[in-house]
C-alpha cells in the first residue's frame, strides 16, 4: 500500500513529505531526482521508477510531482489514480492546486491526506465527507475561526460514509434548486500532410453541476441511447438499469461531479456533397525573431463549436423523484479540439 | 492569514519558542504551536524533541488539536518509545467515547504507533473496536489488524484476530467487507503459505455482492481477490465473469483493470465454442481503448498491460490499431509503449498504414523514439514476411536522409533483416556500404562488419573495407572488435588467397596486442583452428546460421501465462513475475528469487532486476554474444598440450584433430605461424572453461582456482547396457556456469555418430511455491566427429537452471537420456547441490541475522559430520570455494562457531551453522532454510566438500 507521499516542485525541492506507516528519508527522492535529471522534460519523467527497496510512482499536475512511495506489490494504476485524486481534492478545497497554496494551507493539507489514507488503505476520497471532516478554508471561516476558537475540524462521523450513497451527504438545502448539466465532446485526431484523417475519435463526457435540496433521484434519457457504447460511469449511476433500459439513473453527489465519459471511433457527420468539399484554411505566422520551427512541424489544432454535440447524441429528458419542489434544469452542448494534430 | 505563517522563525531558536507555546495556558496558543510543529514536520524537519510538549496538548476535547497532536505522535513514536507510553491512557479512553469518530481515531492511530510496548496495550481495544457496533469503527478495525500483523505477527495470531478479521468478511456493511479484504492480502502477502483468503463459493458470492456496494478502492481489492479463486467448473467461472463485467465501465482505471484481470484468467476456463466466450471477447476492448484516453501516467500503465494481453489474445483487440498511434505530444514513455504494441499488431492486413506511421515516425525530432521506430520497421519486415521488400525499399529511404544515427540503426537492423531471408535483398548492400563511413556506433559498425564478412563473396573490396576498419582496432569496442576478428576469419575462409596477411594481422592484434580475455580466445581458437584443421574452420565458421523470427521479441508462453494473472500489478508493469524482484515484502526478508538468473543477482539489491540486465561478472570471461565462441568451448580439446600446437592429427586429441585435412589444402603450402602461448598470463587462462585451460595446461590448477569441489568422475552408463556406450562423468561449477563434464567411450566394434542428449525435469516442492532447479543442457552435445571404435571423447556439456520442472525423489536425481545412431539409453545420477550455489551466496550480516529469525525452528535440522579434522580457517576456506560462505565467525567456550549462508540457482537461500571443536574429529551442522528439504542434500555436499 502508499507508504509515503513526497510533493516536489519543477525545481527539484520537496516541499511536503507525508507518511502513513513508518517514515521513510527524504533521500529515497534521489533516485526520482536521477529519472528527473535524464529526462528533457517534466512530462517525460517515468510514472514508476524502481530504487533497491521501494518503488517510487509519480503523477505531474500543475507542475507538481506527486510522488508515491511504495515497498510492496500493489496495483499501479490505484496508486496513481488515487494521486490524481489527491490532486483533484487540493483544486476542490482550494481552488487552485499550486505550491503557494499547497505551503498556504500545509495544516489543512496534512489534514485531508490523513484522512485520505489509513495504513496506506484509502478512506474517504469523496470531496463530499472530507469536507465535512476537514473544512475548506475560507476567509469567513478564518476570521470566526480566530475569533471564536472553533476549529474546521469536523467532530461528527460524516453521514455519508458509510450509506449506500457514499457520494452524497444527508441533510443538503438549497434555496435555489438546479441541475445542470454539460455534454462535452473532444475530437483527438491526426490528419496527414496530404488532409486525409488517419486517426479521429470522440472522447466524450457529461459533466454535471446538481445543487438539489435533499435526496433527488433522477433519470437522463437520450434521444440516441445507442451511440454510447463505451462509457465509464460515476458510480452514482446504476448500471443495471442502464443495461436494460439504456437509462441513467442515479442520486446524484451534491455539487460539481462528471456523470459519464464515452468513447467514440467513428460517427455520422450527415450529408456532405462530395462536388463542394469542406474546406478549412489557415495560415501560420511566426513571430518576429522566433528560430525556425523543424522542418515539418505538427500543429495542434485548437476550436470550438458552441451548442453542438459533434457525435449527434442528444439528451431527451431529465426527471426528479423522491423530492416534491421543481428543480431548474439546463442541458449545454459543445464540441472541442482535443489533441487534434495536423502533420505539414 | 495563512499557514505560511507557521513556517516563519524567530532569532531565538524555533525550538525554544515552540516549547514555550506548547506550554502556554492559552488553548489558542497551543493549537497555533501544534499547527507549527506540523508544518516543520511536513518539510522534513526534525521536530522531535519536541515530543513530551506535544504529548502534554493530548488530552483535550478540541477535536482538530487531538487530531493535530496524533499525526505527530504517528511520526515520533518510534524514536521516542518511553515517551509515547504517556499516550496510551489518553488512547484507550478514547476508544471507549461514546462518538465513533474518536472511538475510530484513537483505534486507528494507536495501530500506527510502531511501538512494541504500546501494542500490548492495543490488543483490547482493537478487539472490541472489531466486534463495534458501529461499522466505520469497525472497518477501521480491520485495517488496523493489518498494522498490527505488520508489527508483531505473532501477536495478531495469538490474539485470534486472523479469525476475526476473516469473519468480517460477511459482515453486513459492503465497506467492513472491502476492508477486511484489503488487511488480508496485505498479511497474506507476507505469509504466501498462510491459507488466509480461504476462497469458496459462499464466500465469493458474499464478495461478489459487497463489489457492487462498496467504494471503488474496495473494488479492486475484492476483484484482485477474486482473481486468485479457481472456480470449479466453466458454469461457475462464466457466472463470476458475469457478475464482474459491469466493472469494466467503471471511471477508475484500476477497478477496470483489475476487472479485465479476473476475466482473462477465468476466460481460459471457457469453451471457446461458447456464446459468451466471444461476447466476453467483444466486451474487453472498449475498455482497453478507454483506457488510453486518461492521463498520460495511467496510459502508460495500461499500456504495459495491454501488451500482455495482445500477445495473450491477440483478436481482442486487432481491429484497434489506430488507437495505438503515436501523437507527437505524448511523453516519450507513453511512444514507446505505443510502438511496442503497434508492431504486436501488425499483421498483413495493417501493415501498410503501420509502415505509413513508422515512417513518420522516424522524421521526429526525439532521438530515441525515432532510433524505436526504425527499429520497429525493422521487426515489421520480420514479424510479417509479405511486408519484408517494403520494409527494406522504406528503410532504404530512411538512409537515403542521411541523418546519422537513422543511418546506423536502419543499418542494425537490415542485419537482422538479412538474418530472416537470406539471399533477399542482398542488392542493398552497395547501398549499405556508401554509408561506411558515417557510422561511429558500436552496433552499426558491428552490423556493418558482419555483414561485409557474411557476403564477402558479393562484395569486390571487402578486403579493402575490413582492412580499413582494422587501422584503428584498438580503439574500437569490443563488439567491433570481436565482430572485425570473426568477419576477417570469413573472408579468409572464402577467399584465401589474397587475404592471408589480413588474417595473420587480426589475428595477432586480437592475440598479441589486447588486453581483453574475450577478444583474445576468440583469436586463439580462431588460430588453432585455422592452424589445426580448416576444414573444420570452414565447418564451424560459416555454418549456417538458425533464422530468426519474431518469437524472439515475445514473453516466453509460460511466462505470459503467470504474468496474464499479475494483470495490474508491478509485475505487469515490469514483465516480470513478482518472484523475480519482490518476496513476501516484508522490510528485512527482501530477497530475490530469480528463476531465471540466479547466478548473476545479488540479494542486496533485488529490485534492480526489472531495469535491465543486473550488472554480472561473468560478461567478461564469458562472452554471450558471438554464434562462434559458445559453441567452441563446449569443445573439449582433450589432454594437455604444451607448447605451441602444430598442425598434427593424433587420435587422442579428440574430435577436432580427427576431421583431418591440413591447412595445406586450402592455402597452397604456406604454413602458419602458430599462436604463442606465452602471451597469455596463467591466471586469466583458468576462467575460461575446459577446452581453453587445456590448451595452456592448467587442468591441475583449476578446480581449487575458481571453481567449487568436482568429484572424480564416475561410471554412469555401463558400456554393457549401452550397446557398447560407455558414459562417466561428474558435475562442475566454475564461475557461474554448470556443467556436465562427460566422457564418452565406444567400446563397440563400429563406429558412433549422431550423439544426442536430453534431461528429464525436475524440481521440488516448497512451501507452497515450486522451488525449481529445472537443470537441463545450455546446448545440444557436442561430439563433433564420429566415435571410432576403442576411442574416447571428453566433452563438458554446458547446464543451465532455466528447464522446466517434474518432481523428482530424490530432488537432486538427474534422469539422462543419450542417443546415438545406434540406440537411445537411459539412466540417471544424482548431481552433488552443491553445483547449484551461486557465487553471490554471501548474506549480509544483518539480513543473516533477521533471516535467521525469521525462519520458523521446525524447519531447522542439525547434523553431525564426522571424521573432519578441519580447523574453522581451513573448513571456511575450504567451503568458500564452493560458494558457501562465512558471514561470521565466533568462538564460544572454545569452540568455533561458523555462520554460513548460500545461495541456491533458484534463488533460495540456506543459512548454516557451523560447530567445530579442536580436537575433535566431528562437527554439527544446523541447517536453516524455507524449503526444509533441500537440507539432507546441503548436508551431503557439506561432508563432500570437506573430506575432499
Amino acid at each position: 500500500m502508499i507508504h509515503s507521499l513526497f510533493l516536489i516542485n519543477s525545481s527539484g525541492d520537496i516541499f511536503l513529505e507525508k507518511h502513513w506507516k513508518s517514515v521513510v528519508s527524504r533521500s529515497v527522492c534521489d533516485y526520482f531526482f536521477e529519472a528527473q535529471e535524464r529526462a528533457t522534460e517534466a512530462e517525460n519523467v517515468p510514472p514508476v521508477i524502481p530504487t533497491p527497496h521501494h518503488y517510487l510512482l509519480s503523477v505531474y499536475r500543475h507542475k507538481i510531482f506527486f510522488v508515491a512511495v511504495i515497498q510492496t506489490e500493489v496495483p499501479p494504476l490505484f496508486v496513481i489514480e488515487f494521486l490524481h485524486r489527491v490532486v483533484d481534492t487540493f483544486q476542490d478545497y482550494f481552488g487552485v492546486c499550486s505550491e503557494p497554496v499547497i505551503k498556504d494551507n500545509v495544516v489543512v493539507v496534512y489534514e485531508v491526506l490523513e484522512e485520505m489514507l489509513d495504513n496506506g488503505f484509502p478512506l474517504a476520497t469523496e470531496s463530499n465527507i472530507l469536507k465535512e471532516l476537514i473544512k475548506p478554508p475560507t476567509i469567513l471561516r478564518t476570521v470566526v475561526n480566530t475569533i471564536t476558537g472553533s476549529t474546521n475540524v469536523g467532530d461528527q462521523l460524516p453521514t455519508g460514509q458509510l450509506s449506500v450513497v457514499p457520494w452524497r451527504r444527508t441533510g443538503v438545502k438549497y434555496t435555489n434548486n438546479e441541475a445542470y448539466f454539460d455534454v462535452i465532446e473532444e475530437i483527438d485526431a491526426i490528419i496527414d500532410k496530404s488532409g486525409s484523417t488517419i486517426t479521429a475519435e470522440i472522447q466524450g463526457v457529461i459533466d454535471a453541476c446538481v445543487k438539489l435540496t435533499g435526496m433527488p433521484d433522477l433519470t437522463l434519457s437520450f434521444m440516441n441511447p445507442r451511440l454510447l457504447d463505451d462509457v465509464s460511469f460515476h458510480p452514482c449511476v446504476r448500471f443495471k438499469r442502464w443495461e436494460s433500459e439504456r437509462i441513467l439513473s442515479f442520486i446524484p453527489p451534491d455539487g460539481n461531479f462528471r456523470l459519464l465519459s464515452y468513447h467514440m471511433l467513428s460517427w455520422d457527420v450527415g450529408k456532405i456533397n462530395p462536388q463542394k468539399l469542406p474546406s478549412l484554411k489557415g495560415t501560420m505566422s511566426l513571430q518576429a525573431g522566433a528560430s525556425k520551427p523543424d522542418e515539418n512541424p505538427t500543429i495542434n489544432l485548437q476550436f470550438k463549436i458552441q451548442q453542438l454535440a459533434i457525435s449527434g447524441l442528444k439528451v431527451n429528458r431529465l426527471d426528479m423523484y423522491g423530492e416534491k419542489y421543481k428543480p431548474f434544469k439546463g442541458i449545454k452542448y459543445m464540441t472541442k479540439a482535443g489533441k487534434f494534430q495536423v502533420r505539414t | 492569514m495563512t499557514d505560511s505563517k507557521y513556517f516563519t522563525t524567530t532569532k531565538k531558536g524555533e525550538i525554544f519558542e515552540l516549547k514555550a507555546e506548547l506550554n502556554s495556558d492559552k488553548k489558542e496558543k497551543k493549537k497555533e504551536a501544534v499547527k507549527k510543529v506540523i508544518a516543520s514536520m511536513t518539510v522534513g524537519k526534525d521536530v522531535s524533541a519536541l515530543f513530551p510538549d506535544v504529548v502534554n496538548c493530548m488530552q483535550t476535547d478540541n477535536l482538530e488539536l487531538k487530531k493535530l497532536v496524533y499525526l505527530y505522535l504517528m511520526n515520533y513514536a518510534k524514536s521516542q518509545p518511553d515517551m509515547a507510553i504517556m499516550a496510551v491512557n489518553t488512547f484507550v479512553k478514547d476508544c471507549e467515547d461514546p462518538n465513533p469518530l474518536i472511538r475510530a481515531l484513537a483505534v486507528r492511530t494507536m495501530g500506527c504507533i510502531r511501538v512494541d510496548k504500546i501494542t500490548e496495550y492495543l490488543c483490547e481495544p482493537l478487539r472490541k473496536c472489531l466486534k463495534d457496533e458501529d461499522p466505520y469503527v469497525r472497518k477501521t478495525a480491520a485495517v488496523c489488524v493489518a498494522k498490527l500483523h505488520d508489527i508483531n505477527a505473532q501477536l495478531v495470531e495469538d490474539q485470534g484476530f486472523l479469525d476475526t478479521l476473516k469473519d468480517l468478511i460477511s459482515d453486513s456493511n459492503p465497506m467492513v467487507v472491502a476492508n477486511a479484504v484489503a488487511a488480508l492480502s496485505e498479511i497474506a502477502e507476507s505469509h504466501p503459505s498462510s491459507n488466509l483468503l480461504d476462497l469458496n463459493p459462499q464466500s465469493i458470492n458474499k464478495l461478489l455482492t459487497a463489489l457492487n456496494e462498496c467504494t471503488e478502492w474496495g473494488q479492486i481489492f475484492i476483484l484482485d481477490c477474486l482473481a486468485n479463486y479457481m472456480p470449479k467448473d466453466d458454469r461457475e467461472a462464466q457466472s463470476i465473469c458475469e457478475r464482474v463485467t459491469p466493472r469494466l465501465s467503471h471511471a477508475n482505471s484500476a477497478v477496470v483493470l483489475s476487472a479485465v484481470k479476473v476475466l482473462m484468467k477465468f476466460m481460459e476456463m471457457l469453451s471457446k465454442d461458447l456464446d459468451y466466450y466471444g461476447t466476453l471477447l467483444k466486451k474487453l476492448a472498449p475498455p482497453l481503448v478507454t483506457l488510453l484516453s486518461a492521463e498520460p501516467e495511467l496510459q502508460y500503465v495500461a499500456l504495459r498491460n495491454i501488451n500482455l494481453i495482445v500477445q495473450k489474445r491477440p483478436e481482442i483487440l486487432k481491429h484497434e490499431m489506430k488507437v495505438f498511434f503515436v501523437k507527437y505530444n505524448d511523453p516519450i514513455y507513453v511512444k514507446l509503449e505505443k510502438l511496442d504494441i503497434m508492431i504486436r499488431l501488425a499483421s498483413q492486413a495493417n501493415i501498410a498504414q503501420v509502415l505509413a506511421e513508422l515512417k513518420e515516425y522516424a522524421t521526429e525530432v526525439d532521438v530515441d523514439f525515432v532510433r524505436k521506430a526504425v527499429r520497429a520497421i525493422g521487426r515489421c519486415a520480420i514479424k510479417v514476411e509479405q511486408s519484408a521488400e517494403r520494409c527494406v525499399s522504406t528503410l532504404l529511404d530512411l538512409i537515403q536522409t542521411k541523418v546519422n544515427y537513422v543511418v546506423q540503426e536502419a543499418i542494425v537492423v537490415i542485419k537482422d533483416i538479412f538474418r530472416k531471408y537470406p539471399n533477399k535483398y542482398e542488392s542493398v548492400i552497395a547501398t549499405l556500404c556508401e554509408n561506411l563511413d558515417s557510422l561511429d556506433e558500436p552496433e552499426a559498425r558491428a552490423a556493418m562488419i558482419w555483414i561485409v564478412g557474411e557476403y564477402a563473396e558479393r562484395i569486390d573490396n571487402a578486403d579493402e573495407l575490413l582492412e580499413s576498419f582494422l587501422e584503428g582496432f584498438h580503439d574500437e569496442s569490443t563488439q567491433v572488435q570481436l565482430q572485425l576478428l570473426t568477419a576477417i576469419v570469413k573472408l579468409f575462409l572464402k577467399k584465401p588467397t589474397e587475404t592471408q596477411e589480413l588474417v595473420q594481422q587480426v589475428l595477432s592484434l586480437a592475440t598479441q596486442d589486447s588486453d581483453n580475455p574475450d577478444l583474445r580466445d576468440r583469436g586463439y581458437i580462431y588460430w588453432r583452428l585455422l592452424s589445426t584443421d580448416p576444414v573444420a574452420a570452414k565447418e564451424v565458421v560459416l555454418a549456417e546460421k538458425p533464422l530468426i523470427s519474431e518469437e524472439t521479441d515475445l514473453i516466453e508462453p509460460t511466462l505470459l501465462d503467470e504474468l496474464i494473472c499479475y494483470i495490474g500489478t508491478l509485475a505487469s508493469v515490469y514483465h516480470k513475475p513478482p518472484s523475480a524482484f519482490v518476496e513476501g515484502g516484508r522490510g528485512v526478508v527482501h530477497k530475490s528469487l530469480p528463476p531465471r538468473t540466479a547466478s548473476s543477482e545479488s540479494a542486496e539489491s533485488p529490485e534492480t532486476a526489472p531495469t535491465g540486465a543486473p550488472p554480472g561478472e561473468q560478461p567478461d570471461v564469458i562472452p554471450a554474444q558471438g554464434d562462434l565462441l559458445g559453441d567452441l568451448l563446449n569443445l573439449d580439446l582433450g589432454p594437455p598440450v604444451s607448447g605451441p600446437p602444430l598442425a598434427t592429427s593424433s587420435v587422442q586429441m579428440g574430435a577436432v584433430d580427427l576431421l583431418g585435412g591440413g591447412l595445406d589444402s586450402l592455402i597452397g603450402g604456406t604454413n602458419f605461424v602458430a599462436p604463442p602461448t606465452a602471451a597469455v598470463p596463467a591466471n586469466l587462462g583458468a576462467p575460461i572453461g575446459s577446452g581453453l585451460s587445456d590448451l595452456f595446461d592448467l587442468t591441475s590448477g583449476v578446480g581449487t582456482l575458481s571453481g567449487s569441489y568436482v568429484a572424480p568422475k564416475a561410471v554412469w552408463l555401463p558400456a554393457m547396457k549401452a550397446k557398447g556406450l560407455e558414459i562417466s562423468g561428474t558435475f562442475t561449477r566454475q564461475v557461474g556456469s554448470i556443467s556436465m563434464d562427460l566422457q564418452l567411450t565406444n567400446k563397440a566394434l563400429q563406429v558412433m555418430t549422431d550423439f544426442a542428449i536430453q534431461f528429464n525435469r525436475n524440481r521440488v516442492q516448497n512451501m507452497g511455491r515450486l522451488a525449481r532447479f529445472g537443470l537441463a543442457p545450455a546446448a545440444p552435445l557436442q561430439v563433433h566427429a564420429p566415435l571410432s571404435p576403442n576411442q574416447t571423447v571428453e566433452i563438458s556439456l554446458p547446464l543451465s537452471t532455466v528447464g522446466s520442472v517434474m518432481k523428482m525423489e530424490p530432488l537432486n536425481n538427474l534422469q539422462v537420456a543419450v542417443k546415438n545412431n545406434i540406440d537411445v539409453f537411459y539412466f540417471s545420477t544424482l548431481y552433488p547441490l552443491h553445483i547449484l550455489f551461486v557465487e553471490d551466496g554471501k548474506m549480509d550480516r544483518q539480513m543473516f541475522l533477521a533471516t535467521w529469525k525469521d525462519i520458523p525452528n521446525e524447519n531447522e535440522a542439525q547434523f553431525q559430520i564426522r571424521d573432519c579434522p578441519l580447523n574453522a580457517e581451513a573448513a571456511s576456506s575450504k567451503l568458500q570455494s564452493s560458494n558457501i560462505f562465512t558471514v561470521a565467525k565466533r568462538n564460544v567456550e572454545g569452540q568455533d562457531m561458523l555462520y554460513q549462508s548460500l545461495k541456491l540457482t533458484n534463488g533460495i537461500w540456506v543459512l548454516a551453522e557451523l560447530r567445530i571443536q579442536p580436537g575433535n574429529p566431528s562437527c554439527t551442522l544446523s541447517l536453516k532454510c524455507r524449503a526444509p528439504e533441500v537440507s539432507q542434500h546441503v548436508y551431503q555436499a557439506y561432508e563432500t566438500i570437506l573430506k575432499n
